[in-house]
């Protein structure tokens, strides 16, 4: 993807094209840790949308505005994982206050999210593509989405796989490991799609 | 890259760093929300199975409940005494000592005595099993179905189906009423501790269709009733019943029952050892 791709382009890539889960191989940890139940997959996918756009906009702002400036650029990842690892603290103090239910329904997950790779590897990658501040917080928000999407998918094939009649041997994390790979083989139709 | 570059490097990130330090000390001051001191206290006693046993919502939810003085000090099941004495020193209140229960499964109609209604082979699940012919897979209707729901429930080790009838471990059993809720059979129940000898039979059919469809179902014959020098065993609908209240447990009655439904759960397990 390159800085002039529209918002459209960006939206499409980051939901489905190149979907963070299956097809970038991001964030594979909560993905798997927090998709043995939909409701609790979709406040993850809720909290990992509202992390991921806030710190592409935040980043960007310290990467133009202060890493660029002073030709700091390879400063970058430490920066970011900054940022990142405050923001998590912050919404969690947030909604410690203002949304109890919620806080205590995402539990250990909250502060999850700090190691989440998908969301250091949406701010780099609104680096390495030029984005401009619109750009990195519609590639945030959307790559949440994609996030969302592949969690609430993954939970829902789950839920069904519980009941299935599998060998011993694949219980828990087997059988989960082998619905993700199959998840991913039907994202791989959208490779072909080139609007990028 | 020369030097300043470093010192540069590090004045950013250590500015940066200072920034978003303050920001959050200043967010946590905002954002603060008051934890009561009791309630983390009273959570730091339970036993943290979350087995609802108290009927709250987890230990949380009861702990909650105890600091804010709506929930009695002693309803941790899984605690036991130890707990609420605990709990009761953080509230100020003296404890009233719940007395210690175990779940009892009053069927003991193993698959050597408890003439079978068909052979089962579907799902391992009681549930399921009821909904097949009848409403048991032995041709009593009151018996343990023995496939392990209560087994699955348990929490503590201490529900397991030995020859197709659910057993009880008293010394691991905390009383949480996890068993007794996923019975189908409602079978489960709640006695005391102390109470040793106990009824192993729900049976309410007539003597002589008990007598063909186990051989140990309480048929009713009051000989029980008739000897228990503490008058404490009644006879009613076919079936014997113990008033824990009155029982003296001398044994009398588990001596002289023709079925062997009355015993002692504790005495046969120290002889063995």
């Amino acid at each position: 993807m390159s800085a002039n791709a529209t918002i459209i382009e960006i939206v499409l890539s980051a939901i489905l094209i190149n979907n963070f889960i299956f097809s970038q191989f991001l964030g594979c940890c909560p993905f798997l840790g927090c998709s043995s139940k939909l409701d609790t997959a979709a406040g993850m996918g809720l909290a990992v949308i509202f992390v991921m756009g806030l710190a592409s906009a935040i980043c960007w702002i310290v990467n133009e505005y202060i890493l660029i400036p002073l030709h700091l650029d390879f400063l970058q990842t430490i920066a970011y994982i900054l940022v990142i690892a405050v923001l998590v603290q912050f919404v969690e103090m947030f909604l410690k206050k203002s949304v109890p239910s919620l806080y205590s329904a995402l539990g250990i997950y909250l502060p999850l999210i700090t190691t989440n790779c998908a969301v250091l590897g949406v701010v780099l990658l609104n680096t390495q593509y030029n984005f401009n501040f619109l750009q990195s917080v519609v590639y945030g928000v959307t790559g949440g989405m994609g996030f969302m999407l592949a969690i609430c998918l993954m939970a829902s094939v789950r839920e069904k796989v519980a009941f299935a009649d599998y060998p011993e041997s694949f219980e828990g994390f087997p059988v989960a490991l082998v619905t993700a790979g199959l998840i991913a083989l039907a994202f791989m139709g959208f490779s072909g799609m080139k609007i990028v | 890259m020369n030097f300043t570059n470093i010192l540069i490097a590090i004045a950013v990130l250590g500015a940066m760093g200072a920034i978003f330090g303050a920001a959050l000390a200043f967010a946590a001051k905002i954002f603060y929300v008051e934890v009561d001191e009791k309630e983390a206290a009273v959570r730091e006693c339970l036993a943290g199975a979350n087995c609802g046993g108290c009927g709250f919502p987890g230990c949380d939810g009861y702990a909650k409940a105890v600091a804010a003085g709506t929930a009695p000090t002693n309803a941790c099941v899984a605690g036991g005494p130890e707990a609420a004495a605990k709990i009761a020193e953080i509230m100020g209140v003296s404890a009233g000592m719940g007395e210690k229960m175990v779940a009892h499964v009053p069927c003991s109609g193993c698959s050597d005595v408890a003439v079978p209604r068909f052979n089962y082979n579907g799902p391992q699940d009681c549930q399921a099993a009821m909904l097949f012919g009848g409403k048991s897979n032995k041709e009593c209707t009151y018996a343990c179905i023995g496939l392990g729901n209560c087994t699955r429930a348990c929490k503590f080790d201490a529900m397991h189906i030995v020859n197709g009838v659910a057993k009880v471990d008293r010394d691991k059993c905390v009383a949480c009423g996890a068993c007794r809720d996923v019975c189908p059979k409602k079978l489960i129940e709640m006695v005391p501790y102390k109470q040793t000898i106990l009824q192993g039979c729900r049976n309410q059919d007539k003597g002589a269709v008990t007598r063909k469809i186990c051989d140990v179902g309480c048929i009713g014959c009051m000989k029980c009733q008739r000897e228990c020098p503490a008058d404490a065993i009644k006879v009613e609908n076919g079936l014997a019943k113990i008033d824990y209240s009155k029982c003296v447990q001398c044994g009398h009655c588990a001596d002289i029952c023709p079925r062997g439904i009355l015993k002692d759960q504790v005495m046969p397990l120290k002889k063995a050892e």
